[in-house]
């Protein structure tokens, strides 16, 4: 590296520092995104030059959902293997993100510290895929699924999934690529990768689901025009799929979920098989989507070659991201926050909820700013129905509240819904009127998610996201 | 009121894009409270629609990838039943791509041009990859209200003089931008919109129009018993306030 340009890297690390600090004081959140959008205009090129000197390289994890359980995950895994990972944590994931977390890895003079140790850890949005893999080098690239999310922002399925064959048919063929065999959309990129593919994949059939919902998106073969069909169907289009037309069908899998338990009120167990020998998990998530979530980050822990061991230590040291999935106490009730961002997301929280006893106390919230999307119609895509008769208390919030509250009308989840539009007086009104020691379910979109967190971690007396873990 | 209707529902696997289901349920249950039984039969590709077996016919958008499985399918198995249906006064609604297949034809920024069905006397042409899509709310102003809904398309379709726009701009693209008009009404029972999110629920009055209009022509009956709708039109009360917020109106 040249004096001039050290020095330049050096000027803008200093400078997002700053920002992210000054961000911090002033409230704008996490601090998480405006830094790399400061340092990538001080110093263009950043970001690469930060991440070549990553001493282990890094993993890229992208999809519709899972992204943040998954790399999570991996992070956990990578570090218990004594890899000393950056990790973008904060679900802050396009690049000016990864870049402002690659700047709060290095010291005052811009350098990372203990680089022979790193690791990078990215959750990256779908549409930056192709820029993060040529920034960022990646040895690892893993994929979770395809659904239709905001389809004003990232258009439709077909163009996300043509996007992510171009980044791959580039990538050289030193790069593992680990991919869900039961995701007919994410098996098939297998023929645009160049180096060896991991899949993984649910075995266990048990959990299967009796029809697609309504939220599927790959349902015809691209090969062959015809419709997919499912000996087990898991969730959304995800299950065990064959096209009768063509033949093609699920592609047998290295890492498998052979056996998935799940119980109200227990955590997630997984029998896995793998090439390493048998990995048993438990972890404090529910839903069978997050089987898959841990699926993806074995896989990427066994891409990276992490031993079996490593991949128990690090799985029983993971927590939820708050907001994804996590359990509080707040004034006497218990409180589930789940995000949900789309259709295909939402129908597995729902399932998760109606699986656990008693009747429910919900909250939803649906925002429309773009991080949300604006276009909120995916609610109708959401099969709310199977709540139905289940509710004692519906509260709807958010921007567009009287939207949500609509959608659950039609549904008959129990209770008519009551509209507060405001995020504050809404978690107020709904603690209230849920009974001492009975479960809360807030179900938030991503920026109401962010309003959510900040007063929940003030009101239960929890450290705010940025300084988790 | 003793009565039944029935309609189908084209292509609800192909065509199913933004929340296009929400209409179908709107449209069962605004039937059911008032004691009508409304059946639905899903068509999808290769099935035959016939032309006298219907009171209500319904289509909603789809990606491009389907859309030119359904152009040709719709012409194969469907074009002349739908006309005949269409001239003997049943109820069409078409959505967003729905809408533009049965125009005269469809235009794409590149590859072919897809002939449609005709019904409506308008055609669509995609003005290219780089520029604008239309996305966003949309208020227009119908029958001396409104309606609400979102929009997301690539295409600009125009009228021809058989077809008059079904309502007129107050915010956002409607038809091509230009003119102020968006959707088509072919005849008095045939409507064309590019409003998605989902449309009926949020729209009661234009709901209950179709229904009424169906029933009338089965059973010569038109009287719809109000219901409930005030979560409805706040819902679309709320719709209106954001277009408007956005206008600037709110400011005088
Ligand atoms: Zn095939």
């Amino acid at each position: 590296m040249s004096a001039v340009s050290s020095l330049r890297t050096a000027a803008a690390v200093t400078t997002a520092k700053v920002t992210a600090v000054v961000s911090r004081r002033l409230g704008f959140g996490g601090g998480t995104a405006l830094p790399g959008l400061v340092a990538d205009a001080v110093s263009p090129g950043l970001a690469i030059r930060l991440a070549a000197r990553l001493g282990h390289g890094s993993v890229l994890i992208t999809g519709t959902n899972g992204k943040t359980t998954t790399a999570r995950l991996a992070r956990n895994i990578a570090q218990a293997a004594g890899y000393w990972p950056v990790h973008n944590h904060s679900g802050s994931n396009l690049m000016r993100g990864i870049t402002a977390c690659l700047v709060e890895a290095t010291d005052a003079r811009g350098q990372l510290t203990q680089p022979d140790r790193r690791l990078g850890v990215f959750e990256v949005d779908e549409a930056t895929l192709p820029e993060a893999a040529e920034a960022l080098s990646p040895r690892v690239v893993a994929f979770t699924n395809l659904f239709r999310d905001q389809l004003d922002r990232y258009g439709e399925v077909d163009s996300v999934a043509a996007v992510w064959r171009q980044a791959l048919a580039t990538l050289p063929s030193s790069i593992t690529v680990v991919l869900n065999a039961d995701d007919p959309s994410v098996a098939g990129l297998a023929d645009a990768c160049r180096g060896p593919v991991l899949f993984y994949a649910v075995s266990d059939a048990s959990c299967a689901v009796y029809e697609i919902e309504h939220a599927a998106d790959a349902r015809w073969c691209p090969a062959c025009g015809r419709e997919y069909s499912y000996s087990a169907v898991f969730y959304g289009h995800v299950g065990h799929w064959v096209c009768p037309g063509c033949g093609r069908a699920r592609p047998a899998a290295d890492v498998q979920a052979i056996k998935v338990e799940q119980s109200p009120d227990h955590p997630l167990r997984l029998a896995l098989s793998t090439p390493s020998g048998e990995i048993d998990l438990s972890l404090p998530l529910i839903g069978l989507y997050n089987a898959y979530n841990a699926l993806a980050a074995v896989g990427v822990g066994l891409a990276l070659g992490v031993p079996a061991d490593a991949i128990r230590t690090g799985a029983a040291s993971f927590t939820a991201a708050f907001g994804r999935q996590e359990r509080m106490t707040v004034r006497g009730r218990e409180v589930q926050t789940i995000l949900a961002k789309n259709p295909a997301g939402l129908n597995q929280v729902l399932r998760a909820i109606s699986a656990e006893e008693g009747t429910k106390n919900l909250l939803f919230l649906l925002n429309d700013d773009i991080a949300d999307g604006r276009d909120i119609s995916w609610i109708w895509d959401v099969d709310f129905e199977m709540l139905a008769g289940q509710a004692t208390l519906v509260l709807a919030s958010g921007r567009r509240a009287a939207d949500m509250a609509l959608r659950l009308k039609y549904a008959d989840i129990g209770a008519h819904p009551v509209i507060e539009e405001d995020t504050e007086s809404a978690l107020e009104m709904a603690l209230a009127l849920t009974p001492e020691g009975e479960r809360l379910y807030v179900v938030p979109t991503y920026t109401a998610m962010l309003k959510v967190r900040k007063l929940l971690a003030r009101w239960g007396r929890r450290p705010p996201f940025w300084e988790e873990d | 009121m003793e009565a039944d209707l029935r309609l189908a529902h084209l292509y609800p696997k192909l065509m199913n894009l933004y929340g296009d289901r929400g209409n179908i349920l709107c449209l069962r249950r605004r039937c059911q409270q008032r004691g009508i039984a409304l059946t639905v039969d899903e068509l999808e590709l290769g099935d035959t629609l016939d032309p006298n077996a219907y009171d209500l016919i319904f289509m909603g958008g789809a990606q491009d990838r389907e859309q030119r499985r359904v152009a040709e399918d719709l012409l194969e198995t469907k074009a002349e039943a739908l006309h005949q249906a269409v001239a003997e006064g049943v109820v069409l609604l078409a959505v967003c791509g729905g809408y533009q297949l049965l125009g005269r034809y469809y235009r794409p920024a590149a590859g072919e041009e897809l002939a449609g069905v005709g019904i409506f006397d308008a055609w669509t042409e995609h003005p290219g990859a780089d520029v604008k899509r239309f996305i966003g709310n949309v208020v227009v102003r119908w029958q001396g209200g409104t309606l609400v809904g979102f929009e997301n398309h690539g295409g600009r379709t125009y009228l021809e003089p058989g077809a008059r726009p079904l309502a007129t701009v107050i915010s956002g693209f409607g038809n091509n931008g230009r003119d102020g008009s968006e959707g088509a009404m072919q005849g008095e029972n045939a409507f064309g919109t590019y409003l998605h999110g989902s449309l009926l629920p949020k729209n009661p009055r234009f709901a209950d129009h179709l229904i009424a209009q169906a029933l009338k022509r089965r059973h010569s009956e038109v009287a719809l018993s109000p219901l409930d709708d005030a979560l409805e039109e706040r819902a679309h009360a709320e719709a209106v306030g954001l277009a408007k917020k956005k206008l600037g109106f709110l400011r005088r």
